[in-house]
């Protein structure tokens, strides 16, 4: 897999969908085995500007690709192997 | 005939015949009750979840906040946004990016706190338990309430000039225009994935409505009628304000608080009283507090949640007198 320039962002204001999601994310780079970092991001203004209207968001290379619910751990993983 | 009748025939079977209660007892029938009201609420809310899954489909938040900014509505747009806010999911969450999207769209700030006042008040799942516990008559004027509640409310704050309270980096942000990811998939498996939304989020909440149902039962079966009258005097003029005060820095989500305010109207608290306490504690807390304190400026927040508490108790006062 190339995957070294995947970039994996959860933004959110710090509710526990939120960190939920973080979690998750967390878990599923985890079992798909990849070598990146997962990044949970805080600052309003980063949500603000990415133009979500709902939280939290899951963004990859910068690019949101699910916005205001919580997926099952599948999901994630799916997106995750689309764009990379 | 009822088109639930054959869930009661099933609820009937599994309670007397399976678990082998007597129909005469008292645990016998909330059990019964338990079983028919729960399970005829959850296949309701499958039902409505599936719809609301269609419709956010094809009305995204950010479309009705494209439509709310595409042109001057000399004051329907309170109206509008009020509306948008009960047919549009809500988690404390998401306030702060709907708050500052619908502001960097160009919508009045009176109009996106009309929407932020009603979003967390109304939902098809407040809706459908409303319906059940209360009738449609209460319903409906609920939602009427709620929906005031956010258009006066956002109108007063309009009026009052506030925007410079919004936290100033507000104001220099710009936004990326990003594509939220719009897929394009066939119809069925677009219906496919509704009935996985809908599944999904029915799920979620059947925990919820079971335990609000289940306290609800609770004080239905345990406390006798009239017994808070004997410690609230319901007549006296300050039940109103003293609920919702005690309520604004509470909070719960709608689904658990309904049925618990059923079993309390049920014993004597009224109405008016009850609903007041209810709005407060889904509308207003003080977790929403904390979070909007990065978007607003003391000054705004306290007018906020004053204006809104104010109103609250309005309301609540309404319902008690008119019935």
């Amino acid at each position: 897999m190339k995957n070294e320039k995947i970039q994996i962002q959860v933004l959110g204001s710090g509710c526990p969908t939120c960190k939920k999601l973080f979690e998750l994310t967390k878990q599923a780079v985890n079992e798909l085995d990849l070598k990146t970092e997962v990044e949970y991001v805080t600052d309003i203004q980063k949500i603000i500007e990415m133009g979500v209207m709902t939280s939290p968001v899951l963004a990859i290379n910068g690019q949101p690709v699910i916005t205001g619910s919580l997926p099952d751990i599948e999901k994630i993983k799916e997106k995750i192997k689309e764009l990379i | 005939m009822d088109i639930f009748y054959p869930l009661q025939l099933l609820v009937d079977w599994l309670s007397y015949s399976v678990f082998g209660l007597n129909p005469n007892t008292p645990l016998g029938s909330a059990v019964n009750f338990f079983l028919y009201d729960s399970s005829k609420i959850l296949l309701l809310l499958l039902v409505v979840n599936y719809f609301m899954a269609i419709v956010r489909h094809y009305l995204p938040i950010e479309k009705l906040r494209d439509f709310l900014a595409s042109r001057k509505w000399y004051g329907i747009d309170y109206f509008l946004a009020a509306f948008f806010g009960t047919i549009t999911p809500f988690c404390s969450c998401s306030s702060i990016p709907l708050f500052v999207g619908f502001l960097e769209a160009g919508i009045p700030l009176g109009v996106t706190l009309s929407f932020l006042i009603t979003s967390p008040l109304v939902n098809q799942v407040a809706v459908v338990l409303f319906a059940e516990l209360f009738g449609w008559k209460i319903t409906v004027s609920y939602v009427i309430a709620s929906v005031l509640l956010g258009v006066i409310g956002g109108f007063i704050l309009n009026k009052l000039k506030l925007e410079k309270y919004v936290a100033d980096y507000i104001w220099k942000i710009k936004i990326n225009k990003t594509n939220i990811p719009q897929n394009s998939e066939n119809f069925s498996l677009l219906i496919k994935k509704f009935w996985q939304e809908g599944f999904d989020l029915t799920k979620k909440i059947t925990l919820y409505v079971l335990l609000g149902i289940a306290v609800g039962s609770a004080i239905h079966g345990f406390i006798p009628t009239g017994f808070f009258e004997k410690y609230i005097s319901t007549q006296s003029l300050f039940s109103v304000p003293i609920a919702t005060i005690v309520a604004v820095p509470m909070y719960a989500n709608a689904v658990g608080v309904i049925p618990i305010m059923q079993s309390l109207v049920d014993k004597g608290i009224p109405l008016g009283t009850a609903m007041a306490f209810m709005m407060a504690v889904v509308g207003l807390s003080l977790p929403e507090a904390l979070i909007l304190k990065k978007v607003m400026k003391m000054k705004l927040l306290a007018y906020f949640f004053g204006i809104t508490t104010v109103n609250i108790i309005i309301i609540g006062y309404l319902f008690n007198f008119v019935k």
